[in-house]
Protein backbone atom coordinates (compact mmCIF):
# COMPACT_ATOMS: atom_id res chain seq x y z
CA UNK A 1 0.00 0.00 0.00
CA UNK A 2 0.87 3.25 -0.69
CA UNK A 3 0.25 7.09 0.61
CA UNK A 4 -1.76 9.73 -1.14
CA UNK A 5 -3.30 12.61 -0.69
CA UNK A 6 -7.03 12.84 -2.12
CA UNK A 7 -7.36 15.83 -4.04
CA UNK A 8 -11.04 16.04 -4.77
CA UNK A 9 -13.54 13.38 -6.34
CA UNK A 10 -14.01 12.52 -10.45
CA UNK A 11 -17.25 12.29 -11.53
CA UNK A 12 -17.98 9.66 -14.30
CA UNK A 13 -21.89 9.14 -15.33
CA UNK A 14 -21.23 6.64 -17.58
CA UNK A 15 -19.29 3.89 -16.57
CA UNK A 16 -19.25 -0.30 -16.20
CA UNK A 17 -21.88 -1.56 -13.91
CA UNK A 18 -19.31 -2.84 -11.27
CA UNK A 19 -18.58 0.66 -10.69
CA UNK A 20 -22.06 2.31 -10.15
CA UNK A 21 -22.19 3.50 -7.18
CA UNK A 22 -18.59 3.76 -6.35
CA UNK A 23 -17.01 7.35 -6.09
CA UNK A 24 -13.78 7.65 -7.63
CA UNK A 25 -11.41 10.09 -6.73
CA UNK A 26 -8.07 12.24 -8.10
CA UNK A 27 -5.34 11.07 -5.83
CA UNK A 28 -1.21 12.44 -5.43
CA UNK A 29 0.70 10.08 -3.96
CA UNK A 30 3.01 10.66 -1.00
CA UNK A 31 6.03 9.45 1.11
CA UNK A 32 5.64 8.97 4.64
CA UNK A 33 6.10 12.81 5.94
CA UNK A 34 2.83 13.40 3.42
CA UNK A 35 4.96 14.95 0.61
CA UNK A 36 3.87 14.58 -2.79
CA UNK A 37 5.46 11.92 -4.83
CA UNK A 38 5.04 11.26 -8.35
CA UNK A 39 2.14 11.51 -10.73
CA UNK A 40 -1.61 11.64 -9.66
CA UNK A 41 -4.05 8.92 -10.63
CA UNK A 42 -7.49 8.01 -10.03
CA UNK A 43 -8.66 5.33 -7.41
CA UNK A 44 -12.32 4.10 -6.20
CA UNK A 45 -13.01 4.93 -2.70
CA UNK A 46 -15.27 2.83 -1.16
CA UNK A 47 -14.60 4.95 1.98
CA UNK A 48 -15.71 8.27 0.85
CA UNK A 49 -12.71 10.03 1.84
CA UNK A 50 -12.63 13.53 1.53
CA UNK A 51 -10.81 15.80 0.02
CA UNK A 52 -7.31 16.92 1.64
CA UNK A 53 -7.43 13.53 3.63
CA UNK A 54 -4.32 11.44 4.15
CA UNK A 55 -5.16 8.04 2.73
CA UNK A 56 -3.69 5.18 2.08
CA UNK A 57 -4.52 2.73 -1.72
CA UNK A 58 -3.56 -0.55 -2.76
CA UNK A 59 -2.80 -1.48 -6.58
CA UNK A 60 -3.71 -3.84 -9.55
CA UNK A 61 -5.35 -6.72 -8.77
CA UNK A 62 -6.26 -6.37 -5.04
CA UNK A 63 -7.76 -2.92 -6.00
CA UNK A 64 -10.91 -4.59 -6.87
CA UNK A 65 -11.38 -6.80 -3.56
CA UNK A 66 -13.07 -4.28 -1.51
CA UNK A 67 -15.86 -3.81 -3.70
CA UNK A 68 -18.85 -5.75 -4.72
CA UNK A 69 -17.52 -7.68 -7.54
CA UNK A 70 -14.10 -9.05 -6.97
CA UNK A 71 -13.10 -9.04 -10.59
CA UNK A 72 -14.39 -5.55 -11.17
CA UNK A 73 -12.20 -3.81 -14.01
CA UNK A 74 -10.07 -1.24 -11.51
CA UNK A 75 -6.21 -0.82 -10.78
CA UNK A 76 -6.30 1.35 -7.53
CA UNK A 77 -8.31 1.52 -4.62
CA UNK A 78 -8.29 3.66 -1.37
CA UNK A 79 -8.64 1.55 1.62
CA UNK A 80 -7.63 3.35 4.38
CA UNK A 81 -7.35 6.61 6.10
CA UNK A 82 -3.66 7.92 7.94
CA UNK A 83 -4.37 9.54 11.38
CA UNK A 84 -0.46 9.45 12.02
CA UNK A 85 2.32 8.48 10.87
CA UNK A 86 5.59 7.39 13.57
CA UNK A 87 8.58 7.69 12.36
CA UNK A 88 12.39 6.70 13.30
CA UNK A 89 13.76 9.13 16.04
CA UNK A 90 10.37 9.87 17.55
CA UNK A 91 8.88 12.58 14.26
CA UNK A 92 5.13 12.14 14.71
CA UNK A 93 3.45 13.35 11.35
CA UNK A 94 -0.36 14.10 12.20
CA UNK A 95 -3.11 13.98 9.59
CA UNK A 96 -4.84 17.36 9.47
CA UNK A 97 -8.01 16.86 11.69
CA UNK A 98 -10.13 19.79 8.69
CA UNK A 99 -8.46 19.74 5.24
CA UNK A 100 -11.42 20.90 3.90
CA UNK A 101 -11.48 23.96 6.06
CA UNK A 102 -10.61 27.39 5.24
CA UNK A 103 -6.85 26.92 5.11
CA UNK A 104 -7.60 24.61 1.68
CA UNK A 105 -9.98 26.86 0.26
CA UNK A 106 -7.18 29.86 0.53
CA UNK A 107 -4.38 27.54 -0.80
CA UNK A 108 -5.85 25.29 -3.22
CA UNK A 109 -4.67 21.78 -3.15
CA UNK A 110 -1.09 21.94 -1.95
CA UNK A 111 -1.92 23.78 1.23
CA UNK A 112 -4.20 20.57 2.24
CA UNK A 113 -1.39 18.71 1.79
CA UNK A 114 0.16 20.40 4.78
CA UNK A 115 1.32 18.29 8.17
CA UNK A 116 1.90 19.00 11.72
CA UNK A 117 5.16 17.29 12.25
CA UNK A 118 6.09 17.20 15.70
CA UNK A 119 9.44 16.49 17.31
CA UNK A 120 10.11 13.98 20.10
CA UNK A 121 9.35 16.62 22.49
CA UNK A 122 6.11 16.87 21.08
CA UNK A 123 6.94 20.82 19.57
CA UNK A 124 6.98 21.74 16.23
CA UNK B 1 10.63 -10.71 -1.64
CA UNK B 2 12.81 -7.71 -0.84
CA UNK B 3 15.09 -6.73 2.09
CA UNK B 4 13.74 -3.39 3.65
CA UNK B 5 13.96 -1.60 6.98
CA UNK B 6 11.29 -0.46 9.11
CA UNK B 7 11.29 3.31 9.02
CA UNK B 8 7.98 4.06 10.96
CA UNK B 9 4.48 2.61 11.95
CA UNK B 10 1.01 4.01 10.77
CA UNK B 11 -2.34 4.62 13.05
CA UNK B 12 -5.38 4.37 10.91
CA UNK B 13 -8.81 3.80 13.11
CA UNK B 14 -10.88 3.96 9.59
CA UNK B 15 -9.68 1.43 7.23
CA UNK B 16 -11.18 -1.60 4.88
CA UNK B 17 -12.99 -4.00 7.66
CA UNK B 18 -10.22 -6.94 6.20
CA UNK B 19 -7.19 -4.74 7.17
CA UNK B 20 -8.82 -4.06 10.75
CA UNK B 21 -7.24 -6.74 12.27
CA UNK B 22 -3.24 -5.73 10.99
CA UNK B 23 -0.48 -3.42 12.85
CA UNK B 24 0.42 -1.15 9.62
CA UNK B 25 4.20 -0.15 9.09
CA UNK B 26 6.03 1.91 6.88
CA UNK B 27 9.13 -0.01 5.42
CA UNK B 28 11.79 1.62 2.94
CA UNK B 29 13.34 -1.02 0.47
CA UNK B 30 16.71 -1.44 0.42
CA UNK B 31 19.32 -2.05 -1.94
CA UNK B 32 23.14 -3.26 -2.14
CA UNK B 33 25.07 -1.64 0.70
CA UNK B 34 22.04 -1.01 2.71
CA UNK B 35 21.08 1.93 0.59
CA UNK B 36 17.33 3.33 0.44
CA UNK B 37 16.37 2.05 -3.13
CA UNK B 38 13.12 3.14 -4.13
CA UNK B 39 9.91 4.31 -2.41
CA UNK B 40 8.71 3.59 1.21
CA UNK B 41 5.40 1.52 1.46
CA UNK B 42 2.74 0.39 3.38
CA UNK B 43 3.36 -3.69 4.85
CA UNK B 44 1.53 -5.64 7.87
CA UNK B 45 3.34 -7.01 10.12
CA UNK B 46 3.55 -10.79 11.14
CA UNK B 47 6.24 -11.29 12.60
CA UNK B 48 6.22 -8.27 15.24
CA UNK B 49 9.25 -6.16 13.79
CA UNK B 50 9.80 -2.88 15.01
CA UNK B 51 11.11 0.53 13.69
CA UNK B 52 14.68 0.16 12.65
CA UNK B 53 15.06 -3.30 11.66
CA UNK B 54 15.52 -5.31 8.93
CA UNK B 55 13.04 -7.24 7.49
CA UNK B 56 11.79 -9.68 4.59
CA UNK B 57 8.88 -8.10 2.48
CA UNK B 58 6.81 -9.78 0.18
CA UNK B 59 5.24 -7.71 -2.24
CA UNK B 60 2.30 -10.11 -3.91
CA UNK B 61 -1.37 -10.22 -3.27
CA UNK B 62 -1.87 -14.16 -3.61
CA UNK B 63 1.24 -14.64 -1.15
CA UNK B 64 -0.95 -11.78 1.75
CA UNK B 65 -3.91 -13.84 0.86
CA UNK B 66 -2.45 -16.74 2.13
CA UNK B 67 -0.65 -15.81 4.88
CA UNK B 68 -3.44 -13.51 5.84
CA UNK B 69 -6.02 -16.39 5.68
CA UNK B 70 -8.22 -13.70 4.15
CA UNK B 71 -9.02 -14.20 0.69
CA UNK B 72 -10.66 -10.35 0.16
CA UNK B 73 -7.53 -9.08 1.92
CA UNK B 74 -6.54 -5.66 -0.52
CA UNK B 75 -3.46 -6.03 0.42
CA UNK B 76 0.19 -6.80 -1.75
CA UNK B 77 2.94 -6.29 1.11
CA UNK B 78 3.89 -8.26 4.24
CA UNK B 79 6.47 -7.97 6.33
CA UNK B 80 7.40 -11.93 6.58
CA UNK B 81 10.94 -11.67 8.94
CA UNK B 82 13.08 -10.30 10.33
CA UNK B 83 16.89 -10.44 8.68
CA UNK B 84 19.36 -11.17 11.23
CA UNK B 85 22.60 -10.93 8.85
CA UNK B 86 23.14 -10.83 5.12
CA UNK B 87 25.86 -12.05 3.66
CA UNK B 88 26.88 -11.25 -0.65
CA UNK B 89 29.42 -10.60 -2.64
CA UNK B 90 30.97 -7.16 -1.63
CA UNK B 91 32.84 -4.55 -4.32
CA UNK B 92 35.52 -6.19 -6.45
CA UNK B 93 34.09 -9.92 -5.92
CA UNK B 94 30.87 -9.42 -7.51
Amino acid sequence: MHFARVLGPLVATAKIPSLSGYRLSWIEPTDARGRPLGDPLVAVDPGQYGRGEWVYFVTSREASLPLRDPFCAVDAAIVGKVDRVDLEGGTQIVAAEDPTGARAAAGGVHAVADVAVAGPDGAP
Amino acid sequence: MILARVTGSVTSADKDPELAAYKLLVVQPLGLDDEPDGDELIAIDRVDAGVGDHVLVVKEGNAARQITGRDRVPLQAVVVGVVDHVDWLAGEER
